[in-house]
């Protein structure tokens, strides 16, 4: 029955709906990190100190990645900002200026002594190319390899560069941040070894490996495996005849026989070439992306060690 | 040595080959649709009915993955559904065909790319619009070799029923009760050879080994045998020659058999024996009293 004071009352309760959020207790202050990496890695120092979101989810391909307008809104929410860096997120800067975000955005590679963008079969200098008399230079996103993460001793550096970001952001969190991420180092430093001595049982002339694409050459520079692709340094691009070509030959020629699917590619090119050069699909490694919840990979740690399992595990049977 | 450069590929590599193989089917199937639909002035409806078929393959891809039955029998579905329902809504409404086609198409396009947003990484993505010529297997051949056979026959079969639906429909349906048949037998022969296309070169350029070849023959024959010869002639090598060229200097190959058709017909233009440079270079005789 609407009498007067039904009316008081209901007015009273929606002012107090609709008040209520601003006077609650200070939320956390709201992290946005560009990539599932990235953010568990952030994460792992804020620990229960910042709310994070994460824009490329799980399984998700950062480098052809399209915001939607819940990005932008996370992004205006956000507090700070962590991105990868080296060319990475190509949709950054204008989610962030479509979002007009005005705060601060820490890069995680800054310091980091990146590998240049090139022709992954030149690293060692000691493979002999059959008839390679062209070399050719791919169209490379950006003049350096982003993927820096998959060498553990630059995470080191993600690592002090998040806790300098927080730090500044919350400064009375600082030594939270400081113990989570010495903790966090000590479980890096541990993983690092492991990492080490299961490479150092396979014998030298094992280790190479065919993968999607050029996402691994940090690895390869830090762990000593060779990583071989038809795709380059960003899944953008579409394969040639010709780079399809050059790796079926090199596999023969180097008697490689396993070959490595990605989380985020296609894979029927990849079977393609397996069936062509009678490898074998030694697996699925995680590059860009962690793996879903539910998955193998679902935190950094956990994807490094499934991803040097799968590895040694492929080629010691090989 | 030219041997080494030409067939030498081929030889070698056995995706080369099956890339090749793709091609031809493709050539014998999707070209001579091409044809008639350039001669019923129906190659912007092929360019449309190419990107109705998305949505269909989307939802295939949603429920199964990249699996070749799920995405081919969706993919027919819109795109039968698409081509019935611009001209249902043509005949029906005050809207014209070409309209009405646009309409649907465009809505199938942004529906399709949603829908494929929805489940995928946006590289899933990119790979539904590109295809992937280089990594057809074995049932992705059989199923564009089946269609092409599929096409081939019931072209041969419809031959005279189909030109003469292109030349003068009236007529057609003024003589026999075949018109309707012959102008929906097409269509669907039309929706099944873009699928095939879809897979092998994706859905933007499907219909360009439909629709170049096709436009271009029309400067060197001028009968409909002919156009079809030398239009799925040319397609054929335009595709040998796109996938040497993406094996030689590295370009990728579904653009690449495309800007070789491009070129084809670009060059036809030109010199072709019925192009307009060439009829002009011919001796005309003048009307004489």
């Amino acid at each position: 029955m609407l009498t007067r004071r039904s009316f008081i009352i209901s007015a009273i309760v929606l002012a107090a709906t609709l008040i209520a959020p601003g006077l609650r207790a200070a939320e956390l202050p709201k992290v946005v990190a560009s990539f599932s990496i990235l953010g568990d890695i952030v994460h792992e120092v804020g620990g229960n100190r910042i709310a994070i979101t994460t824009l490329v989810g799980p399984d998700g391909d950062a480098h052809v990645y399209q915001p939607t307008p819940a990005d932008a809104r996370a992004v205006a929410d956000a507090r700070l900002v962590v991105v990868n860096g080296l060319g990475f997120e190509g949709w950054l800067d204008r989610l962030v200026s479509a979002a007009g975000y005005k705060g601060s955005i820490a890069v995680a590679t800054e310091g980091l002594s990146a590998i240049k963008s090139e022709e992954d079969e030149d690293h060692d200098g000691d493979h002999a190319k059959a008839d390679d008399d062209e070399d050719h230079e791919h169209h490379r996103h950006g003049e350096f390899d982003p993927h820096a993460w998959q060498s553990i001793a630059n995470v080191r550096i993600y690592v002090a560069n998040i806790v300098k970001a927080l730090t500044s952001m919350d400064p009375v969190g600082a030594k939270t941040y400081e113990s989570n991420a010495a903790r966090y180092l000590a479980e890096l430093d541990a993983l690092d070894n492991e990492i080490r001595s299961a490479i150092a049982t396979l014998p030298r002339d094992r280790r190479k490996v065919v993968t999607s694409h050029d996402a691994f050459g940090y690895f390869a520079h830090e762990y000593g495996i060779e990583f071989l692709a038809p795709v380059g340094m960003s899944t953008e691009s579409e394969a040639s005849a010709g780079d399809v070509a050059k790796l079926i030959r090199q596999i023969k020629n180097d008697h490689i026989y396993a070959v490595f699917v990605e989380n985020i590619s296609d894979r029927r090119l990849l079977d393609q070439i397996a069936k062509e050069t009678d490898a074998n699909i030694g697996g699925t490694l995680y590059s860009d992306a962690l793996s879903s919840s539910d998955g193998p990979a679902n935190t950094y740690l956990k994807m490094m060690r499934h991803n040097y399992r799968t590895l040694t595990g492929a080629l010691n049977i090989m | 040595m030219i041997y080494d450069q030409l067939i030498g590929p081929f030889v070698e590599f056995s995706f080369m080959r099956r890339a090749l193989i793709g091609c031809l089917a493709l050539a014998l199937g999707a070209t001579p649709i091409g044809v008639f639909l350039t001669l019923r002035r129906m190659s912007l409806t092929g360019d449309a009915m190419a990107h109705a078929i998305l949505p269909g393959a989307a939802v295939g891809y949603l429920v199964a993955g990249l699996s070749l039955g799920a995405m081919t029998l969706g993919g027919i579905v819109a795109g039968l559904t698409v081509a019935i329902l611009a001209g249902l809504v043509a005949r029906t409404t005050i809207a014209r065909e070409d309209a009405s086609l646009a309409a649907f198409y465009l809505i199938s396009l942004a529906a399709g790319v949603l829908i494929v947003s929805m489940r995928g990484s946006n590289v899933d993505l990119l790979h539904v619009l590109f295809g992937t010529v280089l990594a057809l297997n074995d049932d992705a051949i059989r199923l564009i070799a089946g269609i092409a056979t599929v096409t081939v026959v019931l072209l041969t079969v419809f031959y005279r029923p189909l030109v003469m639906e292109c030349v003068d429909p009236g007529f057609l349906r003024s003589v026999s009760r075949l018109s309707p048949v012959a102008h929906y037998g097409f269509l669907v022969l039309a929706v099944l050879n873009l699928v095939g296309g879809f897979h092998a070169l994706g859905t933007l350029m499907a219909v360009g080994i439909m629709i170049l070849p096709a436009a271009a023959a029309r400067f060197w024959v001028q009968n409909v045998g002919g156009l079809i010869i030398v239009g799925s002639v040319s397609a054929f090598l335009c595709s040998a020659t796109g996938l040497l060229l993406s094996y030689h200097i590295n370009l990728p190959s579904g653009p690449a058999i495309i800007l070789t058709a491009g070129l084809f017909y670009v060059v036809s233009l030109a010199i072709g024996v019925y192009s307009a440079p060439m009829a002009r270079l011919r001796s005309t005789r003048h009307l004489e009293a």
